[in-house]
């Protein structure tokens, strides 16, 4: 089951950087999104699962998917992309790959046998917890909100000028 | 195949991470920048929970983080999108070439 998920996600991942559809570019990042919480599933995760399913699938995919459809012709496709930065990016990415798991071999990490994962109520006590991360929680929706205040002057500042 | 463990999504995790470099490196499309660097973030995120899940299993550090990181993303994927939107308006296209006022 691992394996599956891993391999959808990271084919799909692979094929949404390479099509030059964009709008099948967006639904493949779907398909990796969605193999991305059956990882979490699979590691006993369901709220961080759940959240991913709702947030990322629910609503920023959809929200890609929209502005595509704002922002681009029907059945356009992108540009072909020159063979000099799809070899120099692909070489630049095989080497950090190279890296990161020649380092991440050498360090050889001891796991610890007892597996636990957090339940929702454990998650929700200790994020309002006051030595917990009730200070991050209150930050975050600072930031949702003034993020949610910047899209409305963004988005009303066309028709002010009109 | 042995027992799938902590390397086993690290090294997805690190496959993905690259995976939208080289999609943040090759596009020049807007849109599909910001979907390289959904991927990029969602990998962070498979590394956050698989250090959490497997070498401190009595701590709740990575899965706080892979919360706060998700909406980060999503405050940082809606007010891009805007910027997006608003750019395609006044330059009819999202190509990151085309937007160049700002430079020098």
């Amino acid at each position: 089951m691992f394996y599956l998920l891993g391999l959808l996600t990271v084919f799909s991942a692979l094929l949404s950087v390479s099509s030059r559809n964009i709008f099948r570019s967006a639904i493949y990042l779907l398909f990796s999104l969605i193999g991305i919480a059956g990882l979490y599933f699979w590691l006993d995760y369901q709220f961080i699962a759940a959240v991913q399913i709702v947030v990322y699938v629910g609503g920023i995919a959809v929200l890609i998917i929209f502005s595509i459809f704002l922002t681009q012709q029907s059945g356009e496709k992108l540009p072909p992309v020159p063979g000099g930065r799809i070899l120099f990016s692909a070489l630049a990415a095989a080497a950090g790959i190279a890296l990161v798991l020649s380092l991440m071999i050498r360090y050889g990490f001891a796991s610890v046998a007892e597996k636990s994962s957090p339940t929702a109520a454990q998650i929700g006590e200790k994020m309002l917890d006051l030595n917990g991360y009730a200070l991050p929680f209150e930050l975050v929706s600072m930031l949702l909100l003034a993020a949610m205040i910047g899209c409305i002057v963004i988005a009303l500042k066309k028709t002010e000028t009109k | 195949m042995m027992e799938p463990g902590l390397y086993h999504l690290l090294v997805i995790g690190a496959l993905l991470f690259f995976t939208g470099i080289y999609g943040f490196f090759t596009r020049r499309n807007m849109i599909s920048m910001l979907m390289s660097i959904e991927l990029m973030l969602n990998s962070v995120n498979i590394n956050f929970i698989a250090f959490n899940k497997y070498l401190w299993p009595d701590t709740l550090g990575g899965t706080f983080f892979t919360v706060f990181v998700i909406a980060i993303a999503a405050a940082e994927a809606a007010v891009a999108l805007a910027i997006i939107i608003n750019l395609y308006r006044s330059h009819q296209s999202i190509n990151v070439e085309v937007a160049e006022e700002m430079k020098y």
